[in-house]
């Protein structure tokens, strides 16, 4: 399991904005055929049209083994078809795609008993109880008869619906319906779970809830790809984020280094003018309570920065590397309103 | 495979269909028990004539009862829903994620269809055995159909007329008759000696073929009752044959039904789709001008059933029949399988 804070050096492509032109070479090169490459899932090229629409462009998708990865983006931008396609349930117009280290569609069989999936909401039979549809659920696949009772019984257990039982699904709330929807992802205890929207329809509980439950799959080895257009749910669980965008993926990069990419500096002091002075064209920005924002020279950081303030003579109350959050990224690199045409 | 079978038996649905196609020979055996007023010659759906005379045979006239609408209706039902139902209801994701192999669960889908109408026949003629005997006793089965027919290219039956010709016929007979016996007293009815069958056991008269076929086939050959008692054993093989039969013959509406259901996410339109297809093949069935299509729709010799019951046993339609299924069985679920394995589960 690798951390992922030691990914290659060349992780992520980078922040583009939409009207620049999407970059022939990707930072990180798709590996050959190996079989057992630390990449849980990689795409190349993905393309799925519906008609003239692409509702997934040219996708390279990259998820480290051991990796919370929120694949985040607007309603439409076609995430579901995304994860559809890794799934094997709807075929790619072009591209590759690799999923444990197998080729999907055509070797999907292989992979599949080894992902525990959640694709664009829950669904069971609804005359029957939970129970009863996991049972199902379990019987369809391809494992063992001996033990089911106590996989189910898990699996129900864990996401919190132990307690209910016999009542058909028909009268589940939806964040019921979503739980017993993770509890079938995670019968087969799966290497990979690929879940799109989970918390979808659950209370504030609900949601922190199956976080921690995610959190704690992932930390016995599960790697878990998520998808939602909800960023703060992205931003509180995973490690890695993929922003899509009008079926691009804009941005693919450790959540760390989205957070810390301005590499610019925001300095707190009382004496504003002589230190605008003093930083002339570095002097970027002001934030709304009167912080200055400050581009440091190349190869000049924050240190730099405080030598130089100080030889002319301005007081430094605070002077911290400026954070951007997640959502400052997607917005300014999704551009406004997800319901553009 | 076992798995789709608990669905479709653990599913209230199923067993509502089939108690509802439990019901109506049911009801008619309760008409013509307490009328005693059979269907007059070239009305009515087969078989029920000879009922009068001997319970036994009412199995067979259930059938017929059942067979023209209500059996083709409730397999293009359950057929129509096997797939499209799935993927409306969303699950048909999570079971092809299972994994579950495509062919695999469309092989599955087609067993539990042919479950569904070998549960359906058999029920049909448990409860309409019972109900026959119990109703009109277990007096000598003699209503074998002696004279073989001579099958004209564009004779056939159009049996979507006969089921409404088979329903309507018996109810108006039961209810208009004024001086029909006390309908409260269903009469046990001493074996081989019906108290008030109308056309009794004597020869000449004609029998009840289904109706449409009846009518047609009046004309060129006059089917009669032999007098020869079947042994129970000999019409206990005559009934299963005819079940088998019946069985099969439903397969064709049940492979169009499942193939529509994949290629629509709606169970509705799958069903519709198919019954649309049927009529569409009643129609031509009937129609002169079609006779060189004729031998090869679906619904063109699901009346040989009747064949069973001729002495002998007359074949040739029967095995057109098994033929004609077959073909439609093999390419539709051919057609079925090229799309579905094809297809983008995008619901």
């Amino acid at each position: 399991m690798t951390n992922p804070g030691d990914r290659g050096p060349s992780a992520g492509t980078g922040v583009r904005t939409p009207s620049e032109p999407v970059p022939v070479q990707r930072a990180r090169p798709l590996p050959g055929p190996p079989v057992d490459t630390p990449l849980v899932i990689e795409t190349r090229g993905l393309t799925k049209r519906y008609g003239a629409r692409a509702a997934v462009d040219d996708v390279d998708l990259h998820v480290a083994r051991g990796d919370r990865y929120g694949f985040l983006g607007p309603n439409g931008s076609g995430k579901t078809t995304m994860v559809r396609m890794l799934l094997g349930l709807v075929f790619a117009t072009r591209g590759e795609i690799r999923v444990l280290g197998h080729e999907v569609p055509r070797e999907v069989h292989q992979v599949l008993p080894r992902i525990g999936a959640m694709v664009e909401g829950p669904a069971a039979y609804g005359h029957l109880s939970g129970r009863a549809n996991l049972d199902l659920l379990d019987a369809s696949g391809p494992g063992p008869r001996a033990g089911r009772r106590r996989r189910v019984g898990e699996a129900m257990e864990r996401v919190g619906l132990g307690g209910v039982d016999r009542r058909p699904v028909r009268t589940y709330s939806l964040g019921m319906r979503q739980r017993l929807g993770l509890a079938g992802a995670l019968l087969s205890q799966p290497d990979l779970l690929i879940l799109d929207e989970p918390t979808n329809g659950l209370d504030p509980h609900g949601i922190r809830e199956i976080r921690e439950l995610l959190i704690e799959l992932n930390r016995e080895g599960t790697t878990v790809f998520l998808s939602s257009h909800l960023l703060a749910e992205i931003e509180a669980l995973c490690t890695t984020v993929g922003v899509v965008d009008r079926g691009r993926l804009v941005l693919e990069e450790p959540l760390e280094a989205v957070r810390r990419r301005t590499g610019r500096v925001v300095l707190t002091t009382p004496d504003a003018d002589r230190a605008a002075a003093a930083l002339g064209a570095a002097l970027v920005d002001r934030t709304p309570d009167g912080g200055l924002v400050v581009a440091p020279a190349d190869g000049d950081g924050a240190s730099g920065l405080a030598r130089h303030l100080v030889g002319t003579g301005v007081r430094i109350e605070a002077l911290v590397p400026e954070t951007v959050s997640l959502e400052d990224v997607v917005v300014r690199i999704t551009g406004p309103g997800s319901d553009r045409a | 495979m076992v798995v789709e079978l608990r669905k479709l038996f653990r599913r209230p649905r199923t067993w509502v269909t089939i108690g509802l196609l439990c019901l109506l020979p049911a009801i008619v055996a309760v008409f013509l028990a307490s009328t005693r007023i059979a269907p007059a010659p070239g009305q009515g759906a087969a078989f029920l004539s000879a009922v009068l005379e001997s319970g036994s045979l009412y199995p067979a006239a259930a059938l017929a009862l059942v067979l023209p609408i209500f059996l083709p209706v409730a397999v293009a039902v359950i057929a129509g829903d096997t797939v499209a139902g799935e993927s409306g209801a969303g699950t048909l994701r999570y079971l092809l994620v299972r994994p579950v192999g495509r062919t695999k669960l469309l092989v599955a889908k087609l067993v539990s269809i042919v479950a569904f109408v070998v549960a359906t026949v058999a029920a049909v003629a448990g409860t309409s055995y019972v109900v026959g005997v119990t109703l009109f006793g277990a007096g000598d089965p003699v209503a074998v159909v002696n004279a073989i027919p001579q099958i004209s290219g564009p004779g056939g039956g159009g049996s979507s007329s006969a089921g409404s010709g088979g329903g309507t016929a018996s109810a108006p007979s039961a209810g208009g008759s004024a001086s029909a016996a006390d309908p409260a007293a269903p009469a046990p009815a001493a074996p081989g000696a019906p108290a008030a069958g109308t056309s009794g056991a004597g020869s000449g008269a004609p029998t009840q073929l289904d109706p449409t076929e009846a009518r047609e086939r009046a004309a060129d050959s006059v089917a009669s009752l032999s007098g020869d008692p079947l042994s129970p054993a000999d019409l206990a093989l005559r009934l299963l044959g005819a079940m088998a039969y019946i069985t099969i013959s439903m397969l064709g509406v049940g492979a169009i039904a499942l193939f529509l259901s994949t290629v629509t996410a709606s169970s509705l339109g799958a069903t519709l789709g198919a019954l649309a297809a049927l009529i569409s093949s009643q129609v031509l069935v009937t129609l002169d001008a079609a006779a060189s299509v004729t031998p090869y729709l679906p619904t063109r010799y699901w009346l040989a059933w009747i064949d069973f019951f001729r002495d002998p046993i007359f074949l040739r339609d029967i095995r057109a029949g098994l033929i004609v299924q077959a073909a439609y069985v093999v390419v539709l679920m051919l057609a079925a399988w090229a799309n579905f394995t094809t297809k983008d589960v995008a619901q």
